[in-house]
């Protein structure tokens, strides 16, 4: 029986039809997990897009999606996702570009792709020939930056803070108290690249053949740095942002000791001394 | 008389102003971000000529929480309760496109009790989701009462998700290979029981203070009316696409988990108006309490979970006795399983729409992407030409009918 996702009737010949309709803009058709997609020519998208909703019925653009392969020549992939409620049907088109390539915009095919265009355009920076309302849509009002692009860090550059002085919200450099931690599960046993501390002693014993590694998932994210080149040790404090122990609190002075009446100020109010009562 | 009207009819204001009248020229207001009719926090710059909106800039991203990027850096299960906190008040619609996906890539079958689990709480999402939008689209346009009766409705859907999950609101109950925990028996019995007695009292109750209002037809009859055409161009999916007449249903069409086995009408709108959608979600109501009775009268005994070890973590009473289940648990709960590459596009009927996922898996225990198509953002986008020409006070009803969360639409 299998998975109980959404099932689509699959049409006889859905992807010789739309390869024929296509012709030459047809780069490569994939068909996988019972959907289709269909890559093709950047410049002539919109073209390809027109005989899709005139001649193979598929009315509606559901979605325009980024992806990030940091690896290939022409880094970005946009995906549109077309549905057809006539035929019940739903394929995916995709064209790849790169930062400085523009892609045809659809606006003029389905108004829709005005939006889903600038939300491609503010996480990836990927830019649309035609649409005439090209702005960053979900992030801040002078926002720098492509956020979903694999290089851009999860935590990004500036974080906001309510400023004291100026009674405003700023944008200032962002400080992690601790560390982000990305922890790698890749199993010894299947993937690790780097040898385990202390086999480099033990040559390979006879009769017991290690293990043949299986194959490695296709690389995508850039995970940090290569597991290769450094051995695995343990993190120092200085490493992992860690604080300073916690007994150091036992070293504070006392409060009934003599101190200078200012440094009482950042202390919680609660603690009242009774001449404030006075 | 009709020469004189002839002869008035090239004549404006501004070529012949006469004695009284002043020029005035358009002006732009900010609607929201911090207005209770908005839905969240969403700011519209609107160009008014008088009271009639002539151009409608609705500015969204404001509850922008990088929900796609997070998800790149979390494993597939860990990724899960970010659905929740999408489109809060439908949070298990949310989820199942999610759990779909992945078992879409794993090709991972779930038992059909679990199956029939998820289709009875996604109905009882839709009747929670509605009697919110219903209840503040009254409210809206000036009816307070029937809001505070729905939201009894409501508060009593959030007691059995607590009683399903121990969540009221953030449920993270659907899993990847079917749901986490089973339900007791008495907590179907007392739905059962709500669905005969309760819901359907406290609702046509409300509903017949509102749907034969006059007031209540004057603020939404004819108002932004959207034609077939106009729905399939700017992307309109669930309630919006069947308020603009168009029998389109993913349930009916593209049948997930146990909707084939399911009996519901499709209701659809036939003035394309916000009363028309409004009506659509009412009767939506009406038959999702209809598919919840059959659930509960053909729900089978069973696991509620798939037992491939490799996704579903085992149960902890096997863990106390099966050290492979103790090796699976700990491996499920930090490593995480692993999803082979490819790309799925799943998209289910949320309470608001179509609410789609696209998966990129590429082998690895965490997604590569995953693109989330909110049902919000394409509705929204239609604002403008949803509003032009219409009083300012329209849109608060235009907003009503939309159903926008912004959990969703910034993701």
């Amino acid at each position: 029986m299998g998975h109980s996702a959404p099932r689509i009737a699959a049409i006889d010949g859905i992807a010789q039809e739309i390869a024929g309709l296509l012709g030459p803009m047809l780069v490569e058709t994939v068909d996988h997990a019972d959907e289709l997609s269909f890559t093709v020519v950047r410049e002539k998208l919109a073209d390809a897009m027109v005989l899709l909703r005139d001649r193979a019925q598929y009315q509606q653009l559901m979605e325009i999606a980024g992806v990030d392969y940091p690896d290939r020549p022409e880094r970005f992939e946009v995906c549109y996702h077309l549905l057809s409620v006539t035929r019940n049907h739903r394929v995916r088109v995709k064209v790849q570009t790169d930062e400085d390539m523009p892609v045809p915009t659809v606006t003029h095919i389905w108004p829709v792709a005005g939006w889903l265009e600038r939300e491609v355009f503010d996480m990836y920076g990927v830019i649309f020939e035609g649409n005439a309302d090209l702005r960053r849509i979900l992030t801040d009002y002078g926002f720098k930056g492509h956020p979903q692009r694999k290089d851009f860090p999860l935590t990004g550059y500036v974080e906001m803070w309510y400023s004291e002085e100026d009674k405003r919200v700023v944008y200032k450099p962002v400080k992690l108290a601790q560390d982000f931690r990305q922890f790698d599960f890749m199993s010894p046993w299947e993937g690790a690249q780097y040898v385990l501390p202390g086999d480099e002693k033990a040559p390979q014993a006879p009769g017991a053949p290690t293990p043949v590694t299986a194959p490695l998932p296709a690389a995508a994210a850039p995970k940090g740095e290569p597991a290769g080149a450094t051995p695995k040790v343990t993190e120092k404090s200085e490493d992992t942002g860690a604080g300073e122990p916690a007994n150091s609190k036992g070293a504070e002075k006392s409060p009934n000791a003599p101190v200078k009446p200012e440094e009482h100020t950042d202390e919680g109010k609660g603690a009242a001394k009774p001449e404030d009562k006075a | 008389m009709s020469d004189y009207l002839e002869k008035l009819d090239h004549v404006t204001d501004a070529a012949d102003p006469s004695y009284g009248d002043t020029e005035i020229q358009n002006y732009t207001i900010n609607f929201g971000p911090q207005h209770p009719a908005a839905h969240g926090v969403l700011r519209l710059v609107m160009e008014l000529d008088g009271e009639i909106v002539e151009r409608c800039d609705p500015h969204v991203g404001l509850l922008h929480r990088g929900t796609e990027k997070l998800i790149e850096h979390k494993t597939y299960l860990q990724a899960l309760p970010y659905f929740d906190r999408l489109d809060y008040c439908s949070p298990l619609g949310m989820e199942h496109s999610y759990v779909l996906a992945i078992e879409k890539l794993l090709n991972l079958e779930v038992p059909l009790r679990a199956q029939y689990l998820r289709v009875f709480f996604a109905e009882l999402t839709r009747i929670c989701n509605h009697m919110l939008n219903l209840g503040s689209h009254v409210m809206d346009v000036g009816a307070m009462t029937p809001n505070l009766w729905l939201f009894e409705i409501r508060e009593d859907c959030l007691n059995f998700f607590e009683r399903a999950s121990g969540a009221r609101m953030h449920a993270a109950w659907f899993r990847p290979g079917g749901v986490h925990q089973d339900v007791p028996l008495k907590l179907l019995t007392d739905i059962g029981d709500w669905l005969d007695t309760r819901l359907p009292r406290l609702f046509e109750d409300a509903m017949s203070l509102v749907v034969d209002n006059r007031i209540f037809k004057q603020r939404n009859v004819d108002i932004a009316v959207v034609s077939k055409e106009d729905a399939l161009k700017w992307g309109f999916s669930g309630p919006m696409i069947r308020g603009s007449g168009i029998p389109w249903d993913i349930r009916k069409a593209q049948p997930y988990d146990v909707y084939d086995r399911m009996e519901f009408d499709v209701p659809v709108g036939t003035n394309f108006d916000c009363y028309d959608r409004f009506m659509v979600r009412v009767e939506e109501v009406r038959q999702s309490a209809r598919i919840m009775k059959q659930c509960l009268s053909e729900m089978p005994e069973g696991p509620v979970a798939s037992f491939d070890r490799k996704v579903v973590p085992p149960k902890r009473g096997e863990m106390k006795r099966s050290m492979e289940a103790l090796i699976h648990h700990f491996k499920l709960y930090t490593e995480g399983f692993h999803v082979p590459a490819g790309e799925v596009y799943v998209a289910t009927e949320s309470p608001k729409g179509e609410f789609g996922v696209y998966l990129v898996a590429d082998g690895s225990n965490k997604p590569y992407r995953c693109k989330i198509r909110p049902t919000a953002f394409s509705h929204l986008q239609a604002m403008d030409f949803m509003m032009k020409g219409h009083m300012l006070a329209d849109t608060t009803a235009v907003l009503g009918a939309m159903d926008i969360v912004f959990g969703e639409c910034d993701r």
